[in-house]
């Protein structure tokens, strides 16, 4: 018996330490890339294209943060694709919210074909997308604005957006809305007061996906955008590569900077990410 | 507190006819349970009276106001789901004075009440904690102690106690009789559950396919039942029914089928409704069929059967016979000993003899 439990356990940790190797490998793969873009960043001017494979290079330095940072409009270009991002996210969370509750809640003729529409529009490659959106831009005389941006990339992700929503409103009992339509809400403060609250899990992925979506998009801006001072740091990064040289040490402390919001996003959002949150609402 | 009507009541789901003409009223102060098998269409007429289901035709007055188009939070009424439906990111205090705090209602009278609240249903140790720190019946009773805070018109109850185990069941069913008497409340209760609606109505709206088939108190519904729906559904165990015809003998009405043939005395079967030939059902209920016992004026003759299972209750034992080919229940006192397969005489009391018309399943006897 002994003998068999300890051939289980051996068996259990051999396949421990696959998991873990594979894991570990996997997450490997997923940092080098950044570990590089650091040490290029860090890396003085004229050991650029050295060979060297150390994390810090000798001589290290954050000239090129500096550069970056005072002689570009890098932190203008931050600043621009800050505002068009949390528009976008905010703008699209709301209308996708709205949009999927009563794609959930109500029964009203299209429902059906409407939820198939909004999913066959994810089907369209990207690209297609470009010239319809630069020419309603320019007709609404909306281009080189944060405003043009804005309302481009909201529509575009609110597919998904509705999509992921209404497939959460719909595990959220309705009795918990008609008890508080009982007790005194009307609907839309049933949604605020019962229905949001409770969805903050799939509102985070949502918001999530736009913030992701919007702040990584260089080909609407490239099309919409023509003026530097307007340009997100997408296309501001772009500015760096000259047709002789490129700025790598600049070009990659830009990279490691426009992490940095992705990062404390993902981080904030990760409370919210919590499964359960309707626990002992209706009998289970 | 108030009054209820329901007018006429009509409700389709596209070509799905689920409510057919419901009339009834509900009085001030009153208990009235509704109770039905499952489709019937009891949650709907109390979903229809809370506002949360569109009525099709018909008209539902509380207070002699029509609130057909009125919104649910504006119909001053309270209801218990059967699902408990408490906000589980609200505490327990949050969620018994959210409709209150929705009122804007002074902050000293809304702990007053939750605290009334709390105590009358012993829920003050668990204020604090969050719907999914508390058992089954706790939650039951924070749903009801939502529900009283708001002091409410009309109490609606859907189906509260059906996901509770049994002795919780019980429990709260006592509760809810106590509650009832503290508050002299107006209140609707739906159940599937025949208990529950003999021991805590006032009077009893028995409904099947839509229909109301019999408005009346417990005892009214158990002893008169107008037909064969309701003799079936009240009562557990269930009543036997034997399927006959009728014949003249002189001027008395004899009941007779392969099996078994007797007397229908005056008392029970009027002589307007004692028609020769006339197919009949008799419903007789299991305490009403004596066994082994000397019957007496108000008993039919002796009849033999055949004792084929017995289930001991306790107190009572289930007996399973056999007449001919019809199989009859008895209950009787504990321990009956005899051995499954023994001959046994029974008689049927005909003082709570029921007689049904077969084709229209409408009741005949007295």
């Amino acid at each position: 018996m002994k003998k068999q439990l300890s051939a289980a356990a051996k068996r259990k940790r051999l396949q421990h330490f696959f998991i873990h190797a594979g894991i570990i490998l996997f997450a490997g793969a997923c940092v080098y890339p950044l570990l590089r873009i650091l040490t290029v960043s860090l890396r003085p001017g004229d050991k650029l294209f050295s060979t060297d494979l150390s994390l810090i290079p000798a001589g290290a330095t954050f000239v090129s943060y500096a550069r970056l940072l005072g002689d570009t409009m890098f932190l203008r270009w931050l600043w621009n694709s800050l505002i068009i991002t949390l528009a976008t996210s905010f703008i699209g969370v709301s209308l996708a919210s709205t949009a999927a509750y009563a794609f959930s809640r109500f029964r009203f003729p299209g429902k059906k074909a409407g939820m198939i529409l909004l999913l066959s529009s994810q089907m369209i490659p990207a690209g297609m997308l470009i010239l319809p959106l630069f020419l309603m831009i320019m007709k609404l005389k909306l281009m080189n604005t944060y405003l043009g941006m804005i309302i481009a990339y909201s529509v575009s992700s609110l597919p998904f957006s509705i999509w992921i929503l209404k497939g959460y409103y719909d595990t959220i009992p309705r009795s918990l809305e008609e008890a508080a339509l009982v007790d005194g809400t009307s609907q839309v403060g049933a949604f605020w007061r019962i229905i949001l609250p409770l969805s903050t899990p799939a509102l985070s992925i949502a918001f999530l996906f736009n913030f992701t979506t919007a702040w990584n998009e260089y080909l609407v801006a490239r099309v919409v955008l023509f003026s530097s001072k307007q340009y997100t740091w997408t296309l501001g990064l772009f500015e760096l590569q000259g047709q002789y040289i490129t700025q790598w040490g600049m070009f990659a402390a830009g990279s490691m900077l426009v992490t940095i919001p992705v990062l404390c996003v993902f981080l904030y959002s990760s409370k919210w990410l919590i499964s359960g949150l309707t626990l002992g609402s209706v009998k289970g | 507190m108030a009054t209820v009507q329901f007018k006429k009541i009509v409700k389709k789901f596209g070509d799905n006819l689920v409510l057919n003409g419901v009339d009834v009223e509900i009085k001030d102060h009153e208990f009235v349970v509704i109770v039905g098998p499952s489709g019937c269409g009891k949650t709907t007429l109390l979903r229809m009276l809370a506002g949360l289901e569109e009525i099709t035709d018909g008209e539902i007055f509380i207070d002699n106001l029509l609130v057909n188009e009125l919104h649910p939070s504006k119909r001053e009424i309270a209801m218990v789901f059967q699902d408990y439906a408490l906000y589980p990111h609200m505490t327990v205090e949050q969620n018994m004075n959210f409709a209150l705090r929705l009122r804007k209602m002074d902050k000293a009278e809304i702990a007053g009440r939750v605290k009334e609240a709390a105590n009358i249903l012993q829920l003050n140790k668990f204020l604090e904690r969050m719907p999914k720190q508390l058992s089954g019946g706790q939650r039951q009773r924070v749903a009801i102690g939502r529900a009283i805070v708001r002091k409410p018109k009309v109490f609606l109850f859907d189906e509260p106690l059906s996901n509770l185990d049994a002795k919780l069941r019980e429990e709260m069913r006592v509760e809810i009789a106590k509650l009832y008497q503290r508050l002299n409340a107006t209140i609707l209760y739906v159940t599937h559950d025949q208990v529950e609606a003999m021991t805590l109505a006032g009077r009893i709206v028995i409904m099947n396919h839509g229909i109301v088939q019999q408005v009346g108190s417990p005892i009214e519904v158990y002893r008169k039942p107008v037909n064969l729906f309701v003799a079936g559904f009240i009562g557990s165990p269930t009543m036997n029914f034997l399927s006959g015809r009728l014949k003249l003998e002189n001027g008395t009405a004899v009941f007779f089928n392969k099996f078994i043939t007797m007397p229908i005395p005056a008392f029970v079967l009027p002589q307007s409704e004692a028609q020769d030939g006339r197919e009949v059902v008799l419903g007789v209920r299991p305490d009403d069929v004596l066994v082994e016992r000397p019957g007496g004026e108000k008993c039919s003759g002796k009849i033999e059967g055949v004792l084929e299972v017995c289930e001991l209750l306790g107190h009572r034992e289930n007996l399973y016979l056999k007449v001919g080919g019809q199989r009859v229940l008895a209950t009787v006192e504990a321990f009956f000993n005899r051995s499954p397969g023994s001959a046994v005489s029974l008689c049927f009391n005909y003082q709570n003899m029921h007689v049904f018309d077969k084709a229209t399943e409408q009741r005949i006897s007295e």
